[in-house]
């Protein structure tokens, strides 16, 4: 933990970060550090490196696919806002008013938010379609040389299958929802952050 | 002008006589004036008075965020089958037991972020953090500006940690290591005798005690009666090179390790004349049988001090005991674990090789208050039948990391400069293919395993 890591930050930044997502002034110092403590090249922002260090990402199959949730379209670096953008998604979902002064519509956390999220993992090319292929990608990241071609490529057609509604061969992000509306998102995409 | 080198000349030897007789004659006979003792009592009630100013501080300005030790996050413990169960229940679909689901995804997902906010194994490689503060700026995290007076006991701290402290102990640390080389070597010139083992166990034994005052340390040291015999090895969680000055001070230990050049290479070359140590060159390290070898023929011979060993290979920060390599529990002999618990409120023990090299370590190490530790004797232990190397270690890991309060981990604490094994990717990703295609994920494939 970096000793004048929190010096860094200012009010400022902090208010608006509060705004944005939701978290309280002493999570996002937390967080802060922590940020700090991941960026060993000390340049305010975290590269793909940074995250692969972490050995329990490097060794989680979807680790690639989440540290790339962290990196906009075609950049290199993640600055701090944007982790707490991401981390957002996964705050629990609370049925209080503070998330209707969001101007910019619905709070990160929401569920469909959180759906969205999860639809991107699979979602390769951001093209807000899941192809056959981008899902067969993603399925050989998670079960890795165990499993057949064969039969990886039927579990992915009766996937698409059951969630295509229109008979485009692809699952779009309602159909996405659909499919799994009776999943609990709230609390299996969520984290419990202390204070 | 000659007035005052006369001045200065005589203030030196003044001073010089003070530190050796009150604290370098003491340390030789194992007496102890108490003098550390009342810095401790006097330090303790000024940290508890520091940390009511600042707990007061924050409670008038609730801006100010508190610090708390907890983790960031709470985390789930459940395994893989039991999450991606519980997720696939909610699901409308009857499945037959295995296959796939999208939310299947949502387990690794969670997983991952609950690793990039916190995770196990980075923090072991950094300081850790102090639940308040201990007027040291290099554990300063969130604590700012609280009151006037707090400033200028902290001022006087730096005061007298820099002034005074640092010179007595860079003196003391300069006694002790030249009467360690020249001791020592006069030691070697003896021929084979009990008196020369005997000698030389007091040289060693006198120079970590002036050492250990160099450093305000107090160690308590617990189970006794456990101490390592001859024949055998000593092994030990490792923290920083001081674990050795901690642990010689109590006993006699051959030290393993590898020849450095400069100074280290001196002392090395002198400790060895007057009792075998083991130290290898780096080429011989790549040989592990080599290795093996070298120390098996060590505790083999029964009139040899018992070898002190620290299977972790590396420094972690003394929160958690990390993977113990398993060479030193293949040798066979018996094992005398030793578990060495710093606490950190008055100086943060912790060597991070990669911040800071040996010089400024040491530095910090000598402008800290003082080095506070207990050390426990666990009784000794061997292989049992029916158990491997691996096995093994992980037994006395276990068993240190319990009875020092630290967490026991099996991630290796090499993770501190290389990346994770692609095998640990692979396990996961076995793991769920058999919840997807049931019991018989093998006959899917024949890829490596």
């Amino acid at each position: 933990m970096g000793s004048r890591a929190s010096s860094l930050l200012r009010e400022e930044d902090i208010e608006e970060i509060k705004k944005e997502t939701g978290f309280s002034h002493s999570q996002i110092t937390r967080l802060y550090s922590r940020f700090h403590s991941l960026d060993k090249g000390e340049n305010g922002a975290l590269s793909r490196e940074d995250f692969q260090r972490i050995p329990e990402l490097a060794i989680n199959p979807l680790g690639d696919r989440i540290i790339n949730a962290f990196f906009p379209e075609g950049e290199d670096q993640a600055n701090f806002r944007g982790f707490m953008r991401t981390l957002a998604h996964f705050r629990p979902v609370e049925d209080n008013e503070k998330n209707k002064d969001l101007t910019s519509g619905e709070p990160l956390n929401s569920r469909t938010n959180k759906l969205l999220f999860a639809f991107r993992l699979y979602d390769l090319d951001r093209d807000d379609k899941i192809s056959r292929d981008e899902l067969l990608q993603v399925l050989r990241m998670m079960v890795g040389v165990n499993i057949s071609d064969e039969q990886l490529g039927s579990i992915a057609d009766r996937t698409i299958q059951e969630a295509d509604t229109n008979g485009d061969m692809c699952i779009s992000f309602s159909e996405f929802i659909k499919v799994l509306e009776k999943v609990d998102v709230e609390q299996k995409m969520s984290i419990r952050f202390l204070h | 002008m000659e007035g005052a080198w006369e001045i200065a000349f005589v203030l030196f030897q003044v001073w010089l006589s003070i530190v050796v007789g009150l604290i370098v004659l003491p340390a030789m006979f194992g007496v102890s004036l108490g003098f550390t003792d009342i810095y401790i009592k006097v330090l303790v009630k000024t940290l508890e008075w520091a940390t009511l100013r600042i707990q007061r501080g924050q409670k008038e300005q609730p801006t100010l965020p508190s610090q708390s030790a907890n983790g960031i996050i709470e985390k789930d413990d459940g395994s893989m089958e039991e999450e991606i169960g519980e997720l696939r229940r909610s699901h409308p679909k009857n499945l037959a037991g295995g296959d796939f689901t999208m939310c299947d995804a949502f387990y690794f997902c969670k997983k991952g972020i609950e690793n990039i906010v916190e995770d196990q194994v980075t923090q072991r490689f950094t300081s850790e953090e102090l639940a308040s503060w201990n007027l040291l700026t290099r554990t300063n995290n969130n604590f700012r500006y609280i009151s006037v007076r707090l400033t200028i006991i902290w001022g006087l701290g730096v005061f007298i940690r820099y002034c005074i402290l640092l010179p007595l102990r860079i003196t003391l640390a300069v006694i002790g290591l030249s009467w360690l080389v020249i001791g020592t070597t006069l030691v070697g010139l003896l021929p084979s005798s009990n008196a020369k083992n005997w000698l030389s166990d007091l040289v060693h034994i006198t120079c970590y005690r002036i050492c250990a005052r160099g450093l305000s340390a107090t160690i308590r040291y617990h189970n006794k009666e456990n101490r390592p015999k001859k024949g055998g090895i000593c092994v030990a969680n490792h923290t920083s090179p001081i674990d050795i000055v901690i642990l010689a001070n109590d006993g006699c230990y051959a030290m393993v390790g590898q020849v450095h050049g400069g100074l280290m290479g001196v002392i090395q070359r002198s400790m060895v004349r007057s009792c075998p140590h083991v130290w290898f060159e780096r080429s011989e390290m790549k040989d592990r049988h080599a290795v093996a070898k070298r120390l098996k023929d060590h505790i083999a011979d029964k009139t040899k001090l018992p070898i002190l060993i620290f299977p972790e290979g590396t420094c972690i920060n003394n929160t958690s005991v990390m993977m113990f390599k398993k060479g030193s529990f293949e040798i066979g002999g018996t094992i005398y674990p030793v578990a060495i618990k710093y606490d950190p409120q008055f100086g943060d023990a912790f060597w991070n090789s990669a911040k800071n090299n040996m010089v400024s370590y040491l530095l910090r190490m000598m402008t800290s208050w003082a080095i506070v530790c207990n050390m426990w004797y666990l009784p000794p232990m061997t292989r049992q039948d029916g158990e491997d190397a691996v096995q093994f270690a992980n037994r006395v890991k276990s068993a240190i990391a319990h009875q020092g309060g630290l967490v026991d981990l099996s991630w290796d604490g090499g993770l501190k400069r290389e990346k994770v094994k692609e095998s640990f990717k692979e396990e996961q990703q076995k793991m769920y293919s058999s919840m997807i295609v049931g019991l018989d994920c093998h006959e899917a494939s024949e890829g490596p395993v």
